[in-house]
């Protein structure tokens, strides 16, 4: 266990919320976007972006730096709030996505945005991509670490157990997977569509190391990245799976598909931010 | 020296002088001879086994950190297993990956419909970004190989597995454009990779029936040069294009794609005429879907006899 001052606990909620907010604001005025996923992984973010990740804003092609990808690569818009929000570009951008001149797409898109380490839109390839970064960042002797969110409802491609078999077989324990497991996919409940529990026994028989958190808990979160990269000892990959809700922090989007994709009105984006006031109990610190 | 030997030796080659290069497998490495690579610089070889569309997303992986990554499989697969792959996490990442379609158009031969790929050309000829190579020969095979690697970028390349006749010598420089091999002025047979060696054959049948022919040798499909492909048709009005694969979408298509543009000219197009391939061997499978030398002088003759008359 690492001791973790209550302050950066605190300071960490508070940019999460700040990634929320700025997420609505951002996929009502790009008339785009995914809210619920976007809002369900915005613990995790913040902690990457602000704790976890060892990266340089003004050098955003640092070799030596962590990787990122969000391979749910539609939750783009909480991405770009964080990225903004670390200073690899103005914040203005935010509100400017979707339109052709616009540096942010409506999926990730590295050749695009500064700050992304992958481009995604077909769900199942980040952690793929990530597994080959880590495979090459070993051969090479770089101390850096690879982390991949994928998304609860992207576990049902393929192509995610065949990364999890092959970093597995490889012993890539300087790769992290994050599942942002949200419980509610584009139409429906996971469990609905196609079951995915147990999932952790289904990472654990794939042979990573296994953390189960609550991906809305601060301190959880910082505790399980720890166990990942600085206490692995096990010489495994090692998932986090991150139980939380979709939509987290606007009552009436979470756990509901509609808010899946679907850009907020400008009625729907007051009462939003409202809300997200009332539950993180802070004002207007989303945008200066 | 059968083209697949050549692929695997030439990456060793290209592997002693180059730290960047990897090779992934997905448990085909003793047919696509990356078992020679396996063998000499096994630090280098990735074994990802049956799982295609793992192995071109770590490819993309690979080459996102510096490396220049070889992801080995068959051309069927490579074109439509892992297409999705090579798409978003190749070709629109603007990755510096090198796939070679092992076993393309009838080289799977025995190995029946699934194996034989004819689609390979025109897939990825659709997806920007994405350069495609047909070499003919193990010297020109061995220079693509070492060109696409000084080329940043994603490329395609099919590498039959079957020897092929030397069509060039050591004086040749390979530089992407298409090939000029004989200067005829009747009628213009052009070919890609396999198919080449059939126009130069074609060629020598009809001169003995006393058509004039030019050949012309397509490695690179796209981009595709249009100077040479121009003034020939120009010149002899009438062009026929061979490859094994099927006639739509692959060099047929590219050449009357461009033609329209500079010089609309007649074009006849010897390849698969749209329907899967079965299994059999190398000169069963030519006969009976029309990819012999006869039936490219064959195509010549009817297209001559579309020629304007003005």
């Amino acid at each position: 266990m690492r001791r973790i001052p209550e302050q950066k606990i605190r300071e960490l909620e508070q940019t999460a919320y700040q990634i929320r907010t700025l997420a609505i604001e951002s996929i009502s005025a790009c008339e785009v976007g995914h809210p619920g996923g976007s809002l369900s992984q915005a613990d995790i973010l913040a902690a990457l972006y602000f704790d976890e990740l060892r990266i340089r804003p003004s050098d955003p092609n640092w070799e030596d730096r962590d990787r990122f990808i969000l391979s749910k690569a539609h939750t783009c818009h909480s991405l770009y709030s964080a990225l903004a929000l670390k200073g690899f570009f103005p914040k203005e951008e935010l509100f400017r996505g979707g339109h052709i001149k616009s540096v942010l797409q409506g999926h990730a898109d590295m050749k695009m945005t500064p700050g992304l380490d992958a481009s995604g839109g077909s769900l199942g390839q980040g952690l793929s991509i990530a597994a080959g970064m880590a495979w090459a960042a070993r051969k090479m002797r770089k101390d850096l670490h690879v982390y991949c969110l994928v998304g609860d409802g992207e576990c049902e491609e393929g192509q995610i157990w065949e990364a999890a078999m092959s970093a597995a077989h490889n012993k890539l324990d300087n790769l992290t997977c994050i599942v942002d497991y949200n419980k509610v996919q584009a139409k429906a409940w996971v469990y609905d569509e196609i079951n995915l529990d147990p999932l952790a026994d289904k990472w654990i028989s794939f042979g990573w190391q296994t953390v189960e958190i609550d991906g809305h808990d601060m301190e959880e979160i910082l505790q399980a990245f720890y166990t990942a990269r600085w206490m692995n000892r096990t010489g495994r990959p090692t998932v986090i799976i991150a139980h939380t809700v979709k939509g987290r922090g606007v009552p009436w989007m979470e756990f509901n598909p509609a808010w899946h994709t679907h850009a907020p009105n400008e009625e729907d984006k007051k009462r939003a931010l409202a809300d997200l006031e009332t539950s993180y109990g802070r004002c207007g610190e989303g945008r200066e | 020296m059968e083209m697949r030997e050549v692929y695997g030796r030439t990456l060793v080659e290209l592997a002693r002088q180059d730290e960047r290069i990897v090779v992934i497998d997905a448990d085909l490495n003793t047919s696509t001879r990356t078992d020679i690579f396996l063998s000499e610089i096994p630090g280098r070889f990735i074994q990802l086994g049956i799982a295609e569309q793992n192995a071109f997303g770590w490819a993309a992986g690979l080459s996102a950190m510096g490396f220049i990554p070889f992801p080995s499989t068959f051309a069927c697969f490579a074109s439509t297993r892992a297409l999705d792959q090579v798409r978003v996490a190749i070709a629109y990442q603007y990755r510096n990956v090198k796939i070679p379609g092992s076993y393309p158009g009838i080289s799977a031969d025995k190995g029946g419909g699934t194996h034989e790929s004819i689609e390979d050309l025109a897939i990825m000829r659709a997806i920007p970004n994405m350069r495609v190579l047909a070499p003919a020969d193990a010297t020109e095979l061995r220079q693509v190989m070492h060109a696409i690697v000084e080329y940043n970028g994603p490329v395609y390349f099919r590498v039959t597995k079957y020897e092929l006749p030397d069509l060039f010598d050591e004086s040749y420089e390979f530089d992407w454009k298409p090939v000029l091999l004989r200067d005829g002025a009747d009628v213009t047979l052009v070919g890609t990779g396999y198919m080449t060696h059939k126009c130069v054959e074609a060629a020598e049948i009809l001169a003995r029936e006393g058509v004039d022919a030019s050949v012309v040798h397509v490695p690179c499909l796209k981009p595709l040069d249009g100077e040479l492909l121009t003034d020939l048709a120009r010149k002899t009005k009438a062009m026929v294009t061979a490859e094994d694969h099927n006639i739509h979408g692959g060099l047929g298509s590219s050449v009357a794609e461009l033609l329209s543009g500079t010089c609309p000219t007649y074009v006849e197009r010897v390849g698969i005429k749209d329907h899967f391939c079965k299994s059999g061997d190398e000169d069963e499978l030519c006969e009976a879907y029309g990819l012999r030398a006869e039936d490219v002088a064959t195509a010549a003759k009817k297209v001559m006899g579309k020629k304007p008359t003005y």
